[in-house]
């Protein structure tokens, strides 16, 4: 399934796209109308990020009534978390991350 | 953050995975006890694939061993729920409660709907969609929320281990 790895990879390589997945991790099931008052960019331009998210499987729509409504769909990152950072973050690397984390924190 | 409009909308959480099986191996993976054993939280499922037939998932030995060791309480049923509509291998609705915790049993039954589609060249979809309108706790273990302190990590956990056993013969946990 490398293609979809490919594509998930590509869709979370843009910050307006990882911006959307945000405000649907904060509240779901939104409208474009709605996703675009967020933003400072066109309808269009949105439309299109949406479109890259949704072909990674990232963002699924459902219609009600006349509304197309966008969800979230976290499984793909589950997915590329599985096979790829479980690997390298058990054992030392995770020492390590508790280690940043606990120097970094503001005492 | 707008939270006018949440309090009466329907709270919908939708995953979907692709998996490289046949739109039944799918479909007895969700309903047959064998498999469900196998693969997220395990238990026995026990389905009637009648409308109005009754869904529940017998407690596992490890989520038992899970109480002795926590000093809670297990019941021996961990879910339960009816049936709404069954469509083999295509489609199953049904209500869920979730009873291992009592705050989380408390919210009462939630909807969800299994779709299982056939995508020609890539192997069956599967989208699971959970109504969790009025249900926050059910919605926060949905999502993975509890994962750390060993609740689990919800559909996106339950489907990728899915995906792995029905690819590989073998879940997440080998």
């Amino acid at each position: 399934m490398t293609d979809d790895d490919d594509r998930v990879f590509k869709a979370l390589a843009d910050p307006t796209r990882r911006f959307l997945l945000d405000l649907l991790f904060a509240r779901d099931g939104r409208t474009l109308t709605d996703l675009e008052a967020g933003l400072a960019m066109t309808r269009f331009g949105v439309m299109k990020h949406l479109r890259v998210l949704e072909e990674a499987g990232l963002v699924v729509t459902r219609k009600s009534g006349r509304e197309k409504l966008h969800f979230l769909n976290p499984v793909p990152i589950r997915l590329i978390h599985d096979r790829w950072i479980d690997k390298y973050t058990e054992r030392h690397v995770s020492a390590l991350a508790d280690l940043k984390a606990e120097l970094e924190e503001p005492s | 953050m707008t939270t006018t409009t949440t309090e009466t909308a329907v709270i919908t959480q939708v995953y979907r995975v692709y998996i490289k099986a046949t739109q039944q191996a799918v479909w007895d993976a969700i309903v047959k006890p064998d498999w469900a054993a196998r693969y997220g939280y395990g238990g026995t499922v026990e389905y009637d694939l009648r409308p109005g037939g009754p869904y529940l998932v017998r407690s596992s030995d490890e989520m038992k061993a899970a109480g002795v060791a926590g000093g809670f309480p297990v019941p021996e049923v961990a879910v339960d729920g009816e049936v709404i509509e069954a469509d083999p291998p295509r489609r199953l609705v049904q209500s869920w409660r979730m009873l291992l915790d009592p705050d989380v049993a408390a919210e009462g039954f939630t909807r969800l709907t299994y779709e299982i589609e056939e995508v020609p060249g890539s192997g069956t979809k599967l989208t699971v969609t959970h109504e969790v309108t009025n249900a926050p706790k059910v919605a926060a273990m949905l999502i993975g929320g509890e994962e750390g302190g060993g609740g689990g990590g919800g559909w996106s956990w339950i489907l990728s281990d899915l995906k792995s056993l029905l690819e590989t013969g073998a879940g997440l946990r080998g």
